[in-house]
């Protein structure tokens, strides 16, 4: 009887770069806090994983505000980064998130190659699962004018240190404001990563025409939410392409269809961002309504789904 | 926490300004003044974000919202229908702070700018109920005599209620900041006012200034555009004192402060 039931429930279960998850709907960073802001509205036990607020070396006071300002379909900010950085979060909010049974993925930033590698050894032996090197935030440049993820050199140095220096996966997370993400992806695997996410924000901005002045105080934000997420789908479609490693595909993900198409597309994770804002419960509805599509279709693996998409004979 | 609130009633009650009624027993028996509720207008992504709604009013197992038509937000929760359901959150933020029936707090002193009058109601009524012996005095400001609002609901509640319309069609002809200059310093040495302001953030800045100058202890209920609305975005930050500065979430930090630990711009 017990193996029947069993048979019956499909498998949500995945591998991520070496992390074992329950499903998989993680929710995107910066998006999440440090899980306590949510503990009270969500079971966080049913995520597959929570990547947390991106941590600096030292703490950020962030952008003056304005840092937000709703869009069509999305949502524009500029928050600068602001976290406790490195030592309050292994003090003080590292231990609430690990009195949960969700594998843990903390995301990292720095000014120099230095810095990411900095974090990653302050992080060892911290009992977290994997890092996310946020090569993409609009609010820090490395080295000119640059995202580090739009510098391939950049790219492939930060991430092969990294690798050099910490024995949990690291994940990239990539940056869509580029000409070629494919390119981007192909540099992280050359590098070591164990797997990369995508999207982060499209740079972006909103004007009021009254005073003709722009709405956020830094000029320009990061776009997400649903608006982008035809783009996300895209990218997330060409890097499974060009690389072996696994994707976390995020970018407007508001309900269990959106995640399909990203699974589909080839990523094997995908992470709620901009939906948290808009309804707490996102994610597990996510996870409930994947279920019931397996289900309804006979699916009995999540795994089987990831990539499968069937393009016409022909097109490439 | 997040519930399914029913709409039992949602009127206009002067010039693009509602009054919504919504039954939620668990939000109602948790809020206190100053909290904010943070609703989804409508399925769908247009708009996007949740818009955040001072509780007004808990009545049993009922809370009451006063809103005014400002966007599209607005405008679409205008027209939700009695019967319908919303997706609300709350009560969320830290609201006002109370002074203990042993305080030295001899009077109180509302001011309400426009809407600000909804956070400043459900405070009145928690005052009169909790501190029965405080004196409270309300300012309420508006545009014109067509936007006041709440005047008899304090005036039930004995709250003497003074009034000020921007063009002079009803009460003081001015601004409630300048109205309530008049009434200070309050009865000489022995007063200790507590000052409470909910409004457009300009008044409020010109009420910290007041509160200031007259050295007495103001608390001012701040608004702002919100994304999560529990903290974690950090999108709908203020600056307030620290050594140089911080910033403080609206939505969880606040959104009341005392004037006192805010920079103003």
């Amino acid at each position: 009887m017990i193996r029947k039931a069993k048979e019956k429930s499909p498998n949500l279960a995945i591998e991520l770069a070496g992390i074992p998850l329950k499903n998989p709907v993680m929710v995107a960073s910066g998006t999440f806090g440090y899980g306590e802001e949510y503990a009270d509205l969500i079971d966080l036990n049913r995520l597959g994983a929570v990547v947390t607020k991106t941590i600096t070396l030292k703490p950020r006071l962030g952008n003056e505000p304005p840092r937000i300002v709703e869009t069509a379909s999305g949502v524009l900010n500029s928050i600068g980064l602001q976290n406790v950085g490195v030592d309050a979060f292994i003090n003080e909010k590292l231990p609430f998130l690990r009195k949960y049974d969700v594998p843990l993925i903390v995301s990292i930033a720095g000014e120099t190659s230095d810095e990411y590698v900095e974090l990653a050894k302050r992080l060892r032996g911290r009992k977290i699962e994997g890092l996310e090197l946020n090569l993409s935030c609009p609010n820090i440049k490395y080295d000119r004018k640059l995202m580090i993820a739009q510098d391939a050199k950049a790219t492939h140095l930060v991430v092969s240190r990294v690798k050099k220096v910490t024995s949990v996966p690291v994940i990239a997370k990539l940056s869509p404001n580029v000409t070629d993400i494919a390119s981007v992806a192909k540099v992280c695997e050359e590098a070591g990563a164990d797997g990369v996410s995508l999207i982060n924000t499209f740079t972006g901005m909103a004007i009021d025409v009254e005073n003709r002045k722009p709405i956020l105080r830094q000029i320009t934000g990061g776009l997400s939410g649903p608006a982008i997420k035809p783009i996300a789908l895209r990218m997330v479609y060409e890097v499974h392409k060009a690389v072996g490693i696994p994707i976390i595909g995020i970018g407007g993900i508001m309900a269990a269809r959106d995640a399909l198409e990203f699974i589909i597309a080839g990523a094997k994770a995908i992470a709620i961002g901009t939906g948290n804002f808009v309804d707490p419960l996102t994610p597990i509805k996510v996870i409930d309504g994947m279920r019931e599509y397996m289900i309804k279709n006979k699916i009995k693996d999540i795994k089987s789904m990831v990539g499968s998409l069937k393009c016409p004979k022909g097109s490439l | 926490m997040q519930i399914e609130a029913k709409i039992l009633e949602n009127e206009e009650i002067a010039p693009d300004r509602y009054k919504m009624v919504l039954s939620a027993p668990q939000i109602a028996r948790q809020a206190r003044p100053g909290q904010f509720i943070h609703v989804r207008v409508s399925e769908g992504y247009s708009p996007l974000l949740r818009r955040p709604f001072s509780v007004h009013r808990v009545q049993g197992q009922n809370i009451e919202l006063l809103y005014r038509v400002v966007g599209k937000g607005t405008e679409i929760l205008s027209k939700r229908k009695r019967g319908e359901y919303l997706d609300v959150l709350g009560p969320l933020g830290k609201g006002y702070r109370l002074p203990s029936v042993t305080s030295k707090v001899s009077d109180i002193i509302l001011v309400a700018g426009g809407t600000g009058v909804a956070s400043l109601m459900f405070l009145a009524e928690w005052i009169s109920v909790t501190n029965p012996k405080l004196s409270i005095l309300v300012v309420i400001g508006a545009k014109s005599r067509e936007e006041l609002l709440c005047e008899g609901d304090f005036r039930r509640l004995d709250c003497r209620v003074e009034v000020a319309t921007e063009n002079g069609t009803r009460g003081y002809e001015g601004l409630a900041s300048d109205l309530l200059q008049k009434f200070l310093p309050l009865s000489g040495d022995s007063s200790n006012p507590l000052v409470f302001a909910c409004g457009p953030s300009e008044m409020l800045k010109r009420i910290g200034k007041i509160s200031r100058e007259h050295r007495f202890p103001c608390q001012v209920s701040l608004e702002e555009h919100l994304a999560c609305g529990v903290g974690a975005c950090l999108g709908c930050v203020v600056r307030a004192k620290s050594s140089p500065y911080t910033y403080k979430r609206v939505c969880k930090d606040g959104p009341v402060f005392d004037a006192g630990e805010l920079i103003w711009e």
